[in-house]
């Protein structure tokens, strides 16, 4: 597939020359209010967050656990639509660092899938991740991707076979998702010992950066995948400091600490 | 399915017309395939359709009878009216048919726990029988809203053996119990097979579940040839998701004089917003799987059903439905809370038989259809479950103190 130059791309050029991985933060929009996000993407920014995921918040997320679950319900509850999300997409672009959506199919659908991708590159986006589109029902997106030049990332699963490995991965552009185990996303105490066996696999059959998501919430958790992977995806643990912060500014601090912790992780 | 068929599907697998396909995440791709696969073999395999048909005669109860309905047909306009019995069938359902056959393919791939989700409880109660026979694990997952409406049959899924855990997200109804069975399976898919209720879903549900229904159809199609000597000119039956439904309208399908008609929940009607009337109020879209007809608002966030049914409250339906309703081969119809409720209490007063209220949306299309077709027409309904599970809402509904 063709590699749009990207910020998203350009910075995994950057981290490999630094010999470090990137830290990609992920956050809801509208969660905790409207408002209050780009709040909590600058704490996260401020922090050392090389990268930020904006959720479209879904009624229906059938891949996320249930702290990005409430989240998300309580950004349709304030009324969250898809300009909130390309707004949240503008402002954190312009804090200058690359920025992907990462949406269920239906709300793409809906919105018009070419819109969706002009819509994203007006913002200033990079990508988009999409958890339930699989390969087979992705004509009309491959072809709104060239028309934007946004990047397409699918996700990997430990599941996924070793002849429908190249299918995905050939699709993929900006960096590859590969989901650290079999599950939903949340924290958890470790991360599993696929996620390592699945990066290797990964890397067999494609040079596209490969960034590990699901279930990493810790400083020591970062730096354990950062020895494997070009990326550290984490949503969860984040959303979960906001949740249990009685304020907005107590949450974005505690988000900027953790942000700063998982910094030092991916750089080993 | 023949050669001959009108409405060949699209030559991609899986899809119907636009419609259907699979919309799941990446950790649900091998299972899929395996499960297809399992599917196709089975249903080419004569020893796993002889043993399927033995459970059905000694076990489900089948071939279920057909009932002409006299003192109810006058009451539509004069028209014959046909009752295909699937109320008497094991668990009181046509979801038994379904229940058995995704059973015993899990055995086939040697799995040894399933996972379903249930709304009024119907589809629980069948799943959790089917594993009580086979000796398999289950889990049923069913919105902590329902579980409390219909505590009767929490009781008897944990009798038979299930274990019921309440969902507390989202609407806490069945959209959002389909969700929580979807995350279990993500988690657990190399053990654990999801046994759906519908045909909805990402492919093969939707073929798989019509194909294990079918038989409604092939027999209905049969008795009404050897007993009334022709074919009806309108069949009837209650669409949520759609799968009795499409079991007795798709070996019809070709039978291009006979009209299919669903009848869909219209709630407190369609132009009030509280409906679960999927086909005639929705727009196309996808939900949990599959792309068709969703109740969704303008950022694509799935918008609540609602109907006095609880089998029929769901805010999406069967992909084949939306190409049926597409091509026009198939029509679709709302019928609201209080026709169904009268429909429901005339057949029961009429003919001694107290429907679900899911198929009491029916009886109400039929009430309709009869007297726009007149004394000549014959109609054949799907009396697709029995109503002792609806006795507390509908005492509540027309006032009988319990």
């Amino acid at each position: 597939m063709v590699e749009f130059d990207t910020p998203l791309a350009r910075l995994f050029s950057r981290t490999k020359s630094e010999k470090r991985a990137a830290l990609i933060g992920y956050l809801p929009a509208g969660f905790p209010t409207i408002e209050g996000a780009p709040r909590v993407i600058a704490a996260m920014v401020e922090g050392g967050v090389d990268a930020i995921e904006i959720g479209f918040p879904y009624s229906d997320p059938v891949m996320d656990g249930p702290i990005i679950q409430d989240a998300a319900d309580q950004a349709i509850k304030n009324g969250t639509g898809a300009s909130d999300v390309f707004d949240l997409v503008k402002s954190t672009a312009a804090l200058g660092v690359p920025t992907v959506v990462m949406t269920y199919w239906n709300p793409i659908e809906r919105y018009g899938v070419d819109e969706f991708g002009s819509a994203l590159m007006a913002a200033g986006g990079s990508g988009v991740i999409t958890p339930d589109l699989t390969i087979e029902e992705s004509a009309r997106w491959a072809q709104a991707s060239v028309k934007s030049q946004f990047n397409r990332i699918y996700v990997i699963a430990p599941s996924t076979s070793e002849s429908r490995m190249p299918l995905v991965t050939s699709q993929c552009s900006g960096f590859i998702y590969a989901a650290s185990l079999m599950g939903v996303t949340g924290t958890r105490n470790s991360v599993s010992g696929d996620a390592r066996s699945l990066v290797a696999r990964i890397r067999s059959g494609s040079d596209l950066p490969v960034a590990v998501g699901l279930g990493v919430s810790t400083g020591d958790q970062a730096r354990e995948v950062a020895q494997y992977a070009d990326g550290v995806i984490v949503g969860s643990a984040f959303i979960r400091l906001i949740q249990q912060s009685a304020t907005i500014e107590e949450g974005c601090e505690r988000v900027r600490e953790l942000a700063a912790s998982l910094s030092a992780g991916v750089r080993g | 399915m023949s050669q001959t068929t009108p409405i060949a599907e699209s030559e991609i697998i899986g899809h119907f017309g636009p419609y259907g396909g699979r919309f799941v995440p990446e950790a649900l791709i091998g299972a899929l395939d395996q499960l297809a696969a399992a599917h196709l073999a089975a249903k080419n395999d004569p020893t796993f359709q002889a043993e399927l048909s033995e459970l059905h005669r000694t076990y489900t109860g089948r071939p279920s009878i057909i009932t002409e309905a006299k003192r109810f047909a006058e009451h539509a306009g004069g028209a014959r009216i046909f009752l295909k019995r699937e109320d008497l069938n094991h668990t009181g359902s046509h979801k038994i048919n379904n229940v058995l056959g995704q059973a015993l393919l899990t055995k086939r791939m040697g799995k040894k726990r399933i996972i379903a989700e249930t709304g009024a409880g119907q589809h629980g109660v069948a799943s959790a029988t089917a594993a009580a026979l086979m000796g398999l694990e289950c889990v049923v997952y069913m919105g902590e809203e329902d579980t409390k409406r219909q505590s009767l049959n929490v009781a008897r899924m944990k009798l038979l053996g299930a274990e019921v855990i309440p969902v507390t997200q989202g609407s806490k109804t069945l959209k959002d119990a389909i969700n929580e069975a979807m995350r279990d399976w993500v988690t657990n898919v190399e053990t654990t097979h999801y046994l759906l209720g519908t045909v909805a879903g990402p492919y093969p549900f939707p073929e798989m579940v019509r194909d294990f229904h079918r038989i409604i159809g092939v027999e209905a199609r049969e008795q009404m040839l050897s007993e009334v000597g022709r074919l009806p000119d309108a069949i009837l039956a209650c669409v949520g998701g759609g799968s009795n439904a499409i079991g007795i309208f798709h070996p019809f399908i070709e039978d291009v004089n006979v009209r299919l008609i669903g009848l869909e929940a219209g709630g407190s009607g369609i132009d009030s917003g509280k409906h679960a009337a999927t086909i005639s109020g929705g727009t196309p879209g996808v939900l949990h799987g599959t792309r068709t007809y969703v109740l969704q608002d303008k950022n694509g966030q799935t918008v609540e059903s609602h109907s006095i049914s609880a089998g029929l409250d769901y805010p999406g339906v069967g992909p084949e439905h939306a190409y049926l309703h597409d091509i026009g081969r198939a029509e679709y119809r709302a019928i609201n809370d209080d026709q169904a409720m009268e429909a429901f209490s005339l057949l029961s007063k009429t003919e001694g038989i107290i429907p679900a209220i899911e198929t009491a949306h029916a009886l109400a299309g039929a009430m309709i259809i009869g007297r726009e077709l007149g004394p000549d027409a014959v109609l054949l309904l799907n009396l697709s479950g029995r109503g002792d599970k609806d006795v507390q809402t509908a005492a509540q509904y027309f006032g009988i103190p319990l």
